[in-house]
Protein backbone atom coordinates (compact mmCIF):
# COMPACT_ATOMS: atom_id res chain seq x y z
CA UNK A 1 0.00 0.00 0.00
CA UNK A 2 1.27 3.44 -0.77
CA UNK A 3 2.37 5.07 2.70
CA UNK A 4 4.70 7.86 3.39
CA UNK A 5 5.98 8.80 7.24
CA UNK A 6 5.75 12.52 8.58
CA UNK A 7 8.34 13.81 10.17
CA UNK A 8 6.78 12.82 13.42
CA UNK A 9 7.21 9.08 12.65
CA UNK A 10 3.38 8.47 12.12
CA UNK A 11 2.42 6.48 8.70
CA UNK A 12 0.01 8.65 6.37
CA UNK A 13 -2.00 7.07 3.22
CA UNK A 14 -1.06 8.42 -0.16
CA UNK A 15 -2.70 7.70 -3.57
CA UNK A 16 0.20 6.50 -5.25
CA UNK A 17 3.67 4.96 -4.63
CA UNK A 18 6.64 7.05 -5.05
CA UNK A 19 7.79 5.13 -7.88
CA UNK A 20 4.09 5.18 -9.79
CA UNK A 21 4.53 9.13 -8.75
CA UNK A 22 7.87 9.67 -10.70
CA UNK A 23 6.71 7.71 -13.54
CA UNK A 24 3.28 9.57 -13.82
CA UNK A 25 5.52 12.90 -13.83
CA UNK A 26 7.53 11.67 -16.36
CA UNK A 27 4.48 10.88 -18.39
CA UNK A 28 3.33 14.26 -18.32
CA UNK A 29 7.16 15.83 -19.18
CA UNK A 30 6.90 13.96 -22.26
CA UNK A 31 3.28 14.67 -23.35
CA UNK A 32 4.33 17.98 -22.32
CA UNK A 33 7.40 18.46 -24.29
CA UNK A 34 5.86 16.74 -27.60
CA UNK A 35 2.38 19.10 -27.29
CA UNK A 36 4.73 22.22 -27.13
CA UNK A 37 6.71 21.00 -30.18
CA UNK A 38 4.02 20.44 -32.40
CA UNK A 39 2.33 23.87 -31.41
CA UNK A 40 5.36 25.41 -32.62
CA UNK A 41 5.21 23.63 -36.09
CA UNK A 42 1.54 25.05 -36.14
CA UNK A 43 2.87 28.97 -34.66
CA UNK A 44 5.34 28.66 -37.27
CA UNK A 45 2.54 27.84 -40.45
CA UNK A 46 0.65 30.85 -38.92
CA UNK A 47 0.24 34.31 -40.29
CA UNK A 48 -0.33 35.67 -36.93
CA UNK A 49 -1.55 39.09 -38.06
CA UNK A 50 -5.04 37.42 -39.91
CA UNK A 51 -5.09 35.93 -36.32
CA UNK A 52 -4.69 39.36 -34.06
CA UNK A 53 -8.16 40.72 -35.68
CA UNK A 54 -10.37 37.46 -35.78
CA UNK A 55 -12.64 38.26 -32.90
CA UNK A 56 -13.11 41.53 -35.27
CA UNK A 57 -13.40 39.07 -38.38
CA UNK A 58 -16.21 37.04 -36.26
CA UNK A 59 -18.20 40.11 -35.45
CA UNK A 60 -18.33 40.99 -38.60
CA UNK A 61 -19.48 37.34 -40.38
CA UNK A 62 -22.00 36.82 -37.50
CA UNK A 63 -23.29 40.53 -38.08
CA UNK A 64 -23.44 39.30 -41.95
CA UNK A 65 -25.17 36.10 -41.09
CA UNK A 66 -28.28 37.96 -39.33
CA UNK A 67 -30.80 38.03 -39.86
CA UNK A 68 -30.89 35.52 -42.27
CA UNK A 69 -33.15 35.54 -45.47
CA UNK A 70 -35.39 33.54 -44.74
CA UNK A 71 -37.00 33.66 -47.85
CA UNK A 72 -34.07 32.30 -49.42
CA UNK A 73 -35.90 28.53 -48.09
CA UNK A 74 -37.92 27.81 -50.09
CA UNK A 75 -35.48 26.83 -52.90
CA UNK A 76 -33.77 24.71 -50.31
CA UNK A 77 -36.46 21.72 -50.25
CA UNK A 78 -35.19 20.28 -53.51
CA UNK A 79 -31.61 19.82 -52.36
CA UNK A 80 -32.48 18.66 -48.97
CA UNK A 81 -34.41 16.12 -50.77
CA UNK A 82 -31.28 14.94 -52.49
CA UNK A 83 -28.92 15.14 -49.05
CA UNK A 84 -31.64 12.63 -47.78
CA UNK A 85 -31.38 10.47 -50.48
CA UNK A 86 -27.60 10.22 -50.86
CA UNK A 87 -28.09 9.00 -46.68
CA UNK A 88 -30.73 6.91 -47.05
CA UNK A 89 -29.86 5.15 -50.58
CA UNK A 90 -25.72 5.29 -50.08
CA UNK A 91 -26.87 3.32 -46.39
CA UNK A 92 -28.66 0.44 -48.24
CA UNK A 93 -25.88 0.45 -50.74
CA UNK A 94 -23.34 0.39 -48.06
CA UNK A 95 -25.52 -2.31 -46.00
CA UNK A 96 -25.95 -4.37 -48.98
CA UNK A 97 -22.36 -4.43 -49.42
CA UNK A 98 -21.11 -4.82 -45.63
CA UNK A 99 -23.39 -7.42 -45.06
CA UNK A 100 -21.26 -10.29 -46.88
CA UNK A 101 -18.16 -8.82 -45.82
CA UNK A 102 -18.88 -8.56 -42.35
CA UNK A 103 -19.33 -12.71 -42.48
CA UNK A 104 -15.91 -13.06 -43.81
CA UNK A 105 -14.22 -10.92 -41.45
CA UNK A 106 -15.35 -12.79 -38.69
CA UNK A 107 -13.23 -15.02 -36.82
CA UNK A 108 -16.05 -17.91 -36.28
CA UNK A 109 -18.37 -18.00 -39.42
CA UNK A 110 -15.45 -16.71 -42.54
CA UNK A 111 -14.70 -19.92 -45.10
CA UNK A 112 -10.48 -19.33 -45.12
CA UNK A 113 -7.73 -17.07 -42.75
CA UNK A 114 -7.00 -15.44 -46.22
CA UNK A 115 -10.53 -14.27 -47.28
CA UNK A 116 -10.55 -12.86 -43.66
CA UNK A 117 -7.20 -10.90 -43.91
CA UNK A 118 -8.91 -9.80 -47.36
CA UNK A 119 -11.82 -8.41 -45.76
CA UNK A 120 -10.33 -7.34 -43.08
CA UNK A 121 -8.60 -4.83 -45.21
CA UNK A 122 -11.42 -4.24 -46.83
CA UNK A 123 -13.01 -2.68 -43.85
CA UNK A 124 -9.96 -0.44 -42.82
CA UNK A 125 -9.57 1.15 -46.32
CA UNK A 126 -12.87 2.12 -46.04
CA UNK A 127 -13.02 3.59 -42.47
CA UNK A 128 -9.40 5.30 -43.08
CA UNK A 129 -10.77 7.40 -45.87
CA UNK A 130 -13.60 10.13 -45.18
CA UNK A 131 -16.33 9.80 -46.99
CA UNK A 132 -16.14 13.89 -48.81
CA UNK A 133 -12.19 12.10 -50.09
CA UNK A 134 -14.43 9.47 -51.47
CA UNK A 135 -16.62 11.43 -53.00
CA UNK A 136 -13.96 13.56 -54.51
CA UNK A 137 -12.54 10.73 -56.30
CA UNK A 138 -16.02 9.83 -57.52
CA UNK A 139 -16.60 13.37 -58.72
CA UNK A 140 -13.64 12.81 -60.71
CA UNK A 141 -14.26 9.47 -62.08
CA UNK A 142 -18.46 9.81 -62.30
CA UNK A 143 -18.97 13.50 -63.05
CA UNK A 144 -20.57 15.59 -60.29
CA UNK A 145 -23.61 14.95 -58.95
CA UNK A 146 -26.26 12.96 -56.36
CA UNK A 147 -24.25 9.38 -57.27
CA UNK A 148 -21.16 10.09 -56.77
CA UNK A 149 -22.06 10.89 -53.37
CA UNK A 150 -24.50 7.66 -52.83
CA UNK A 151 -21.71 5.89 -53.67
CA UNK A 152 -18.92 8.04 -51.92
CA UNK A 153 -21.10 7.15 -48.65
CA UNK A 154 -21.77 3.15 -49.20
CA UNK A 155 -17.87 2.84 -49.70
CA UNK A 156 -17.36 4.64 -46.79
CA UNK A 157 -20.49 2.76 -44.88
CA UNK A 158 -18.70 -0.55 -45.28
CA UNK A 159 -15.92 0.07 -42.59
CA UNK A 160 -18.11 1.14 -40.68
CA UNK A 161 -21.11 -1.03 -40.20
CA UNK A 162 -18.65 -3.93 -41.51
CA UNK A 163 -16.54 -3.17 -38.34
CA UNK A 164 -19.29 -3.40 -35.75
CA UNK A 165 -21.20 -6.34 -37.55
CA UNK A 166 -18.32 -8.35 -37.55
CA UNK A 167 -17.44 -7.72 -33.53
CA UNK A 168 -21.19 -8.84 -33.34
CA UNK A 169 -20.92 -12.07 -35.33
CA UNK A 170 -17.82 -12.71 -33.09
CA UNK A 171 -20.03 -12.38 -29.92
CA UNK A 172 -22.83 -14.79 -30.92
CA UNK A 173 -23.31 -17.64 -28.58
CA UNK A 174 -22.05 -20.83 -29.94
CA UNK A 175 -25.01 -22.91 -28.94
CA UNK A 176 -27.65 -22.32 -30.98
CA UNK A 177 -25.29 -22.87 -34.13
CA UNK A 178 -24.01 -26.26 -32.44
CA UNK A 179 -27.89 -26.97 -32.09
CA UNK A 180 -28.76 -26.14 -35.60
CA UNK A 181 -25.84 -27.98 -37.17
CA UNK A 182 -26.32 -31.27 -35.18
CA UNK A 183 -29.26 -31.07 -36.93
CA UNK A 184 -27.18 -31.66 -40.08
CA UNK A 185 -28.24 -28.32 -41.42
CA UNK A 186 -25.76 -27.22 -44.38
CA UNK A 187 -23.40 -24.12 -43.90
CA UNK A 188 -26.12 -21.60 -45.08
CA UNK A 189 -28.96 -22.98 -43.10
CA UNK A 190 -26.73 -22.80 -40.34
CA UNK A 191 -25.73 -19.44 -40.88
CA UNK A 192 -29.43 -18.75 -41.57
CA UNK A 193 -31.20 -20.24 -38.50
CA UNK A 194 -27.86 -20.19 -35.72
CA UNK A 195 -26.27 -17.02 -36.62
CA UNK A 196 -28.31 -14.26 -38.47
CA UNK A 197 -31.43 -14.45 -36.06
CA UNK A 198 -28.93 -13.32 -33.08
CA UNK A 199 -26.88 -10.55 -35.41
CA UNK A 200 -30.42 -9.16 -36.67
CA UNK A 201 -31.10 -6.78 -33.42
CA UNK A 202 -28.03 -5.55 -33.38
CA UNK A 203 -27.52 -5.46 -37.58
CA UNK A 204 -30.65 -3.14 -37.46
CA UNK A 205 -29.49 -0.77 -34.75
CA UNK A 206 -26.01 0.03 -36.40
CA UNK A 207 -27.66 0.19 -39.70
CA UNK A 208 -29.94 2.79 -38.23
CA UNK A 209 -26.93 4.51 -36.36
CA UNK A 210 -25.22 4.88 -39.39
CA UNK A 211 -27.98 6.17 -41.46
CA UNK A 212 -27.97 9.27 -39.24
CA UNK A 213 -24.11 9.90 -39.46
CA UNK A 214 -24.43 9.86 -42.71
CA UNK A 215 -27.50 12.21 -43.19
CA UNK A 216 -24.54 14.19 -41.10
CA UNK A 217 -21.70 13.61 -43.67
CA UNK A 218 -24.33 13.73 -46.67
CA UNK A 219 -25.00 17.39 -45.57
CA UNK A 220 -21.43 18.29 -47.18
CA UNK A 221 -21.27 16.02 -49.77
CA UNK A 222 -22.33 19.29 -52.23
CA UNK A 223 -18.75 20.95 -50.94
CA UNK A 224 -17.21 19.12 -53.64
CA UNK A 225 -19.31 19.02 -56.16
CA UNK A 226 -21.42 15.33 -55.04
CA UNK A 227 -24.98 16.95 -54.77
CA UNK A 228 -27.23 18.08 -51.94
CA UNK A 229 -27.56 20.86 -49.96
CA UNK A 230 -23.66 21.02 -49.76
CA UNK A 231 -23.75 22.48 -53.14
CA UNK A 232 -26.01 25.30 -52.01
CA UNK A 233 -23.78 25.86 -49.24
CA UNK A 234 -20.85 26.02 -51.54
CA UNK A 235 -22.21 28.54 -53.79
CA UNK A 236 -23.71 30.57 -50.80
CA UNK A 237 -20.07 30.59 -49.34
CA UNK A 238 -18.48 31.88 -52.52
CA UNK A 239 -20.63 34.45 -53.53
CA UNK A 240 -20.45 35.48 -49.66
CA UNK A 241 -24.17 35.61 -49.47
CA UNK A 242 -23.82 35.19 -45.47
CA UNK A 243 -27.69 35.48 -44.89
CA UNK A 244 -28.39 32.74 -47.13
CA UNK A 245 -25.56 30.34 -45.22
CA UNK A 246 -27.10 31.11 -42.01
CA UNK A 247 -30.43 29.92 -43.76
CA UNK A 248 -28.76 26.59 -44.61
CA UNK A 249 -27.17 26.15 -41.60
CA UNK A 250 -30.32 25.80 -39.39
CA UNK A 251 -31.89 23.66 -42.11
CA UNK A 252 -29.07 21.36 -41.32
CA UNK A 253 -29.23 21.76 -37.74
CA UNK A 254 -33.00 20.65 -37.66
CA UNK A 255 -32.78 17.66 -40.03
CA UNK A 256 -29.51 16.67 -38.01
CA UNK A 257 -31.69 16.87 -34.67
CA UNK A 258 -34.60 15.16 -36.46
CA UNK A 259 -32.32 11.90 -37.77
CA UNK A 260 -30.73 11.96 -34.05
CA UNK A 261 -34.17 11.64 -33.06
CA UNK A 262 -35.72 8.94 -35.50
CA UNK A 263 -32.54 6.84 -34.44
CA UNK A 264 -32.05 7.35 -30.81
CA UNK A 265 -36.29 6.26 -30.95
CA UNK A 266 -35.51 3.07 -33.29
CA UNK A 267 -32.82 1.86 -31.58
CA UNK A 268 -33.84 2.11 -28.21
CA UNK A 269 -37.52 -0.03 -29.63
CA UNK A 270 -34.83 -2.36 -30.96
CA UNK A 271 -33.10 -2.82 -27.75
CA UNK B 1 -53.12 -22.36 -34.55
CA UNK B 2 -50.36 -21.26 -31.92
CA UNK B 3 -46.78 -21.31 -32.88
CA UNK B 4 -46.76 -24.61 -30.77
CA UNK B 5 -49.14 -26.24 -32.58
CA UNK B 6 -47.78 -25.54 -35.83
CA UNK B 7 -44.41 -26.38 -34.69
CA UNK B 8 -45.65 -29.76 -34.05
CA UNK B 9 -47.45 -30.31 -37.52
CA UNK B 10 -43.96 -29.41 -39.16
CA UNK B 11 -45.10 -25.85 -40.50
CA UNK B 12 -42.65 -24.39 -38.03
CA UNK B 13 -41.41 -20.17 -39.54
CA UNK B 14 -38.83 -18.37 -38.02
CA UNK B 15 -39.96 -15.48 -35.70
CA UNK B 16 -39.95 -12.14 -37.62
CA UNK B 17 -37.61 -9.33 -37.04
CA UNK B 18 -40.58 -6.98 -36.24
CA UNK B 19 -43.70 -8.75 -34.28
CA UNK B 20 -46.57 -6.42 -35.02
CA UNK B 21 -47.64 -7.74 -38.60
CA UNK B 22 -49.34 -4.27 -39.52
CA UNK B 23 -45.74 -2.16 -38.60
CA UNK B 24 -43.79 -4.48 -40.58
CA UNK B 25 -46.12 -4.33 -43.94
CA UNK B 26 -46.22 -0.84 -43.10
CA UNK B 27 -42.57 -0.16 -43.08
CA UNK B 28 -41.59 -2.45 -46.06
CA UNK B 29 -44.72 -0.68 -47.73
CA UNK B 30 -42.89 2.80 -46.85
CA UNK B 31 -39.79 1.63 -47.79
CA UNK B 32 -40.97 0.33 -51.16
CA UNK B 33 -42.88 3.84 -52.11
CA UNK B 34 -40.08 5.92 -50.88
CA UNK B 35 -37.72 3.53 -52.92
CA UNK B 36 -39.12 4.51 -56.15
CA UNK B 37 -39.42 8.40 -55.06
CA UNK B 38 -35.91 8.46 -54.33
CA UNK B 39 -34.98 6.65 -57.32
CA UNK B 40 -36.89 8.22 -59.85
CA UNK B 41 -35.58 11.91 -58.54
CA UNK B 42 -31.93 10.85 -59.09
CA UNK B 43 -29.98 12.45 -62.30
CA UNK B 44 -27.23 9.87 -63.53
CA UNK B 45 -25.66 11.62 -66.69
CA UNK B 46 -24.73 7.93 -68.21
CA UNK B 47 -22.37 9.46 -71.12
CA UNK B 48 -20.45 11.04 -68.56
CA UNK B 49 -20.24 7.72 -65.96
CA UNK B 50 -18.94 5.95 -69.66
CA UNK B 51 -16.21 8.46 -70.22
CA UNK B 52 -14.95 8.47 -66.49
CA UNK B 53 -14.91 4.35 -66.26
CA UNK B 54 -11.36 4.74 -67.77
CA UNK B 55 -10.30 7.62 -65.15
CA UNK B 56 -11.98 4.70 -62.69
CA UNK B 57 -9.29 1.98 -64.10
CA UNK B 58 -6.56 4.19 -63.91
CA UNK B 59 -7.01 5.20 -60.81
CA UNK B 60 -7.28 1.45 -59.70
CA UNK B 61 -4.01 1.06 -61.38
CA UNK B 62 -2.44 3.95 -59.66
CA UNK B 63 -2.97 1.79 -56.21
CA UNK B 64 -0.45 -0.87 -57.74
CA UNK B 65 2.33 1.39 -58.55
CA UNK B 66 1.95 4.75 -56.02
CA UNK B 67 3.58 7.55 -56.43
CA UNK B 68 5.40 8.35 -53.39
CA UNK B 69 8.79 10.57 -54.58
CA UNK B 70 7.81 13.12 -57.15
CA UNK B 71 5.56 15.05 -54.84
CA UNK B 72 7.91 14.17 -51.62
CA UNK B 73 8.30 17.08 -50.16
CA UNK B 74 4.26 18.61 -50.35
CA UNK B 75 3.41 14.86 -48.83
CA UNK B 76 6.26 15.44 -46.08
CA UNK B 77 4.90 18.71 -45.15
CA UNK B 78 1.19 17.87 -45.24
CA UNK B 79 1.72 14.92 -42.71
CA UNK B 80 3.43 16.40 -40.35
CA UNK B 81 1.41 19.61 -40.35
CA UNK B 82 -2.05 16.78 -40.29
CA UNK B 83 -0.02 15.24 -37.38
CA UNK B 84 0.50 18.01 -35.36
CA UNK B 85 -2.64 19.54 -35.79
CA UNK B 86 -3.78 16.17 -34.42
CA UNK B 87 -1.52 16.59 -31.46
CA UNK B 88 -2.57 19.96 -30.15
CA UNK B 89 -6.39 19.55 -31.21
CA UNK B 90 -6.46 16.77 -28.80
CA UNK B 91 -5.05 18.00 -26.11
CA UNK B 92 -6.86 20.96 -25.96
CA UNK B 93 -9.82 19.41 -27.09
CA UNK B 94 -9.98 16.91 -23.97
CA UNK B 95 -8.75 19.53 -22.02
CA UNK B 96 -11.53 21.85 -22.68
CA UNK B 97 -14.18 18.77 -22.84
CA UNK B 98 -13.51 17.75 -19.22
CA UNK B 99 -15.57 21.00 -17.72
CA UNK B 100 -17.95 20.65 -20.61
CA UNK B 101 -18.38 16.85 -19.88
CA UNK B 102 -18.91 17.33 -15.75
CA UNK B 103 -21.07 20.23 -16.58
CA UNK B 104 -23.41 17.84 -18.82
CA UNK B 105 -23.71 15.35 -16.33
CA UNK B 106 -27.37 15.63 -14.71
CA UNK B 107 -26.56 13.90 -11.31
CA UNK B 108 -24.03 16.91 -10.80
CA UNK B 109 -24.63 19.85 -12.64
CA UNK B 110 -27.10 22.38 -11.80
CA UNK B 111 -30.12 22.77 -14.49
CA UNK B 112 -28.84 26.43 -15.92
CA UNK B 113 -24.54 24.81 -16.69
CA UNK B 114 -26.90 21.67 -17.38
CA UNK B 115 -28.03 22.82 -19.99
CA UNK B 116 -25.55 25.39 -21.38
CA UNK B 117 -22.69 22.33 -21.77
CA UNK B 118 -25.88 19.96 -23.65
CA UNK B 119 -26.10 23.28 -26.10
CA UNK B 120 -22.73 23.21 -26.76
CA UNK B 121 -22.33 19.85 -27.15
CA UNK B 122 -25.43 20.17 -29.53
CA UNK B 123 -23.67 22.38 -32.03
CA UNK B 124 -20.71 20.76 -31.68
CA UNK B 125 -22.02 17.40 -32.85
CA UNK B 126 -24.43 18.71 -35.45
CA UNK B 127 -22.12 20.64 -37.79
CA UNK B 128 -19.72 18.54 -39.50
CA UNK B 129 -15.70 19.74 -38.77
CA UNK B 130 -15.75 20.97 -42.61
CA UNK B 131 -18.40 23.57 -41.93
CA UNK B 132 -16.69 24.51 -38.55
CA UNK B 133 -13.43 25.02 -40.87
CA UNK B 134 -14.75 27.08 -43.39
CA UNK B 135 -16.10 29.65 -40.50
CA UNK B 136 -13.03 29.37 -38.57
CA UNK B 137 -10.96 30.05 -42.26
CA UNK B 138 -12.46 33.20 -42.46
CA UNK B 139 -11.80 34.29 -38.83
CA UNK B 140 -8.52 32.63 -38.12
CA UNK B 141 -7.00 32.96 -41.81
CA UNK B 142 -5.75 30.06 -43.74
CA UNK B 143 -3.23 27.89 -42.11
CA UNK B 144 -2.89 24.55 -39.70
CA UNK B 145 -4.30 27.18 -36.15
CA UNK B 146 -7.92 27.12 -38.08
CA UNK B 147 -7.65 23.71 -38.52
CA UNK B 148 -6.82 22.98 -34.89
CA UNK B 149 -8.87 25.08 -33.84
CA UNK B 150 -11.59 23.48 -35.69
CA UNK B 151 -10.68 19.75 -34.39
CA UNK B 152 -10.71 21.13 -30.83
CA UNK B 153 -14.02 21.92 -31.51
CA UNK B 154 -15.35 18.87 -32.50
CA UNK B 155 -13.06 16.61 -30.52
CA UNK B 156 -15.35 18.99 -27.43
CA UNK B 157 -18.65 17.79 -28.36
CA UNK B 158 -17.61 13.97 -29.13
CA UNK B 159 -15.75 13.79 -25.93
CA UNK B 160 -17.81 16.04 -23.73
CA UNK B 161 -20.90 13.90 -24.47
CA UNK B 162 -19.74 10.35 -24.04
CA UNK B 163 -17.98 11.38 -20.57
CA UNK B 164 -20.95 12.78 -19.08
CA UNK B 165 -23.12 9.69 -20.34
CA UNK B 166 -19.97 7.59 -18.38
CA UNK B 167 -20.66 10.39 -15.29
CA UNK B 168 -24.34 9.43 -15.28
CA UNK B 169 -24.00 5.67 -15.07
CA UNK B 170 -21.15 5.90 -12.55
CA UNK B 171 -20.87 4.26 -8.77
CA UNK B 172 -23.01 6.72 -6.35
CA UNK B 173 -21.81 4.79 -3.88
CA UNK B 174 -18.10 5.61 -3.72
CA UNK B 175 -19.28 9.83 -4.05
CA UNK B 176 -21.20 9.14 -1.09
CA UNK B 177 -18.52 7.58 0.64
CA UNK B 178 -15.84 10.22 -0.14
CA UNK B 179 -18.47 12.68 0.81
CA UNK B 180 -19.41 11.74 4.25
CA UNK B 181 -15.60 12.16 4.74
CA UNK B 182 -16.18 15.76 4.81
CA UNK B 183 -14.44 16.05 1.45
CA UNK B 184 -15.53 19.22 -0.52
CA UNK B 185 -16.70 19.53 -4.21
CA UNK B 186 -12.64 19.39 -5.45
CA UNK B 187 -11.88 16.24 -3.58
CA UNK B 188 -15.30 14.62 -4.44
CA UNK B 189 -14.43 14.79 -7.98
CA UNK B 190 -10.47 13.97 -7.26
CA UNK B 191 -11.27 11.00 -5.25
CA UNK B 192 -14.45 9.66 -6.50
CA UNK B 193 -15.89 10.97 -10.06
CA UNK B 194 -12.19 10.83 -11.80
CA UNK B 195 -10.87 7.04 -10.75
CA UNK B 196 -14.12 5.62 -12.04
CA UNK B 197 -13.93 7.60 -15.52
CA UNK B 198 -10.31 7.56 -16.34
CA UNK B 199 -9.98 4.08 -17.97
CA UNK B 200 -12.91 5.55 -20.40
CA UNK B 201 -11.37 8.84 -20.72
CA UNK B 202 -8.25 7.75 -21.61
CA UNK B 203 -9.69 4.71 -24.24
CA UNK B 204 -12.00 8.04 -25.81
CA UNK B 205 -8.85 10.26 -26.33
CA UNK B 206 -7.03 7.69 -28.02
CA UNK B 207 -9.99 7.23 -30.48
CA UNK B 208 -10.51 10.62 -30.90
CA UNK B 209 -6.85 11.07 -31.66
CA UNK B 210 -7.82 8.32 -34.48
CA UNK B 211 -10.54 10.36 -35.77
CA UNK B 212 -8.75 13.86 -35.59
CA UNK B 213 -6.02 12.19 -37.85
CA UNK B 214 -9.15 11.39 -40.10
CA UNK B 215 -10.64 14.57 -40.22
CA UNK B 216 -7.08 16.59 -40.42
CA UNK B 217 -6.75 14.56 -43.78
CA UNK B 218 -9.99 16.68 -44.77
CA UNK B 219 -10.27 20.20 -43.75
CA UNK B 220 -7.47 20.81 -46.11
CA UNK B 221 -9.75 20.75 -48.44
CA UNK B 222 -11.31 24.09 -47.35
CA UNK B 223 -7.74 25.81 -46.10
CA UNK B 224 -7.99 24.62 -42.88
CA UNK B 225 -3.84 23.11 -43.35
CA UNK B 226 -3.12 19.57 -43.10
CA UNK B 227 -2.59 16.79 -45.89
CA UNK B 228 -6.21 17.53 -47.31
CA UNK B 229 -5.09 20.46 -49.38
CA UNK B 230 -2.11 18.44 -51.12
CA UNK B 231 -4.42 15.20 -51.80
CA UNK B 232 -6.87 17.72 -53.44
CA UNK B 233 -4.55 19.13 -56.31
CA UNK B 234 -2.81 15.88 -56.76
CA UNK B 235 -6.67 14.46 -57.51
CA UNK B 236 -7.82 17.43 -59.97
CA UNK B 237 -5.18 17.25 -61.14
CA UNK B 238 -5.73 13.49 -62.40
CA UNK B 239 -2.41 12.78 -60.42
CA UNK B 240 -4.04 9.57 -59.40
CA UNK B 241 -0.35 7.94 -58.73
CA UNK B 242 0.42 10.70 -55.75
CA UNK B 243 -2.94 10.44 -54.56
CA UNK B 244 -2.87 6.85 -54.61
CA UNK B 245 0.42 7.21 -52.42
CA UNK B 246 -1.28 9.60 -49.63
CA UNK B 247 -3.89 7.52 -49.23
CA UNK B 248 -1.97 4.34 -48.39
CA UNK B 249 0.02 7.00 -46.32
CA UNK B 250 -3.30 8.30 -44.71
CA UNK B 251 -4.39 3.87 -44.19
CA UNK B 252 -1.10 3.05 -42.90
CA UNK B 253 -1.29 5.79 -40.26
CA UNK B 254 -4.27 5.28 -39.11
CA UNK B 255 -4.01 1.31 -38.87
CA UNK B 256 -1.22 2.34 -36.67
CA UNK B 257 -2.61 4.60 -34.47
CA UNK B 258 -5.90 2.18 -34.12
CA UNK B 259 -3.26 -0.57 -33.25
CA UNK B 260 -1.44 1.27 -30.46
CA UNK B 261 -4.37 2.44 -29.14
CA UNK B 262 -5.93 -0.75 -28.58
CA UNK B 263 -3.14 -1.29 -26.99
CA UNK B 264 -2.96 1.70 -24.85
CA UNK B 265 -6.70 0.58 -23.54
CA UNK B 266 -5.98 -3.09 -22.50
CA UNK B 267 -3.59 -1.86 -20.55
CA UNK B 268 -5.67 0.44 -19.03
CA UNK B 269 -8.69 -1.59 -18.77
Amino acid sequence: MPVSTTPQGTPSWRLHTTRTQWLQYLGWLAGACLFLLCWKVISDNTMWVFVEDAGRQGSDLISRMLPPQWSYAHRLWGPMWDTLNIATLGTLLGIAMAFPVAFLAARNTSPHPLVRSAALLIIVSSRSINSLIWAMLLVTILGPGVLAGIIAIALRSIGFIGKLLYEAIEEIHPTPVEAISATGAGRMQVMGYGVLPQVMPAFAGISVYRWDINIRESTVLGLVGAGGIGLQLNAAINSLAWNQVSVIFVMIFVTVLASEWISARVRHAII
Amino acid sequence: MSRQAKAQAGQWRRLPLIENPRLRWGLVLGLAVYLVLALASVEVNWTRVAEGAGRGLNFLAAFTQPDFVSRRGDIINGILESLTMTVTSTVIGVALSIPVGLGAARNIAPWPIYYLCRGIITVSRTFQEIIIAILFVVMFGFGPLAGMITLAFATIGFMAKLLAEDIEDLDWRQVEAVRATGANWWQTMNHAVQPQVMPRLIGLSMYRLDINFRESAVIGIVGAGGIGATLNTSISRYEYDTSAAILLIIIAIVLLCEYSSSHIRRWTQ
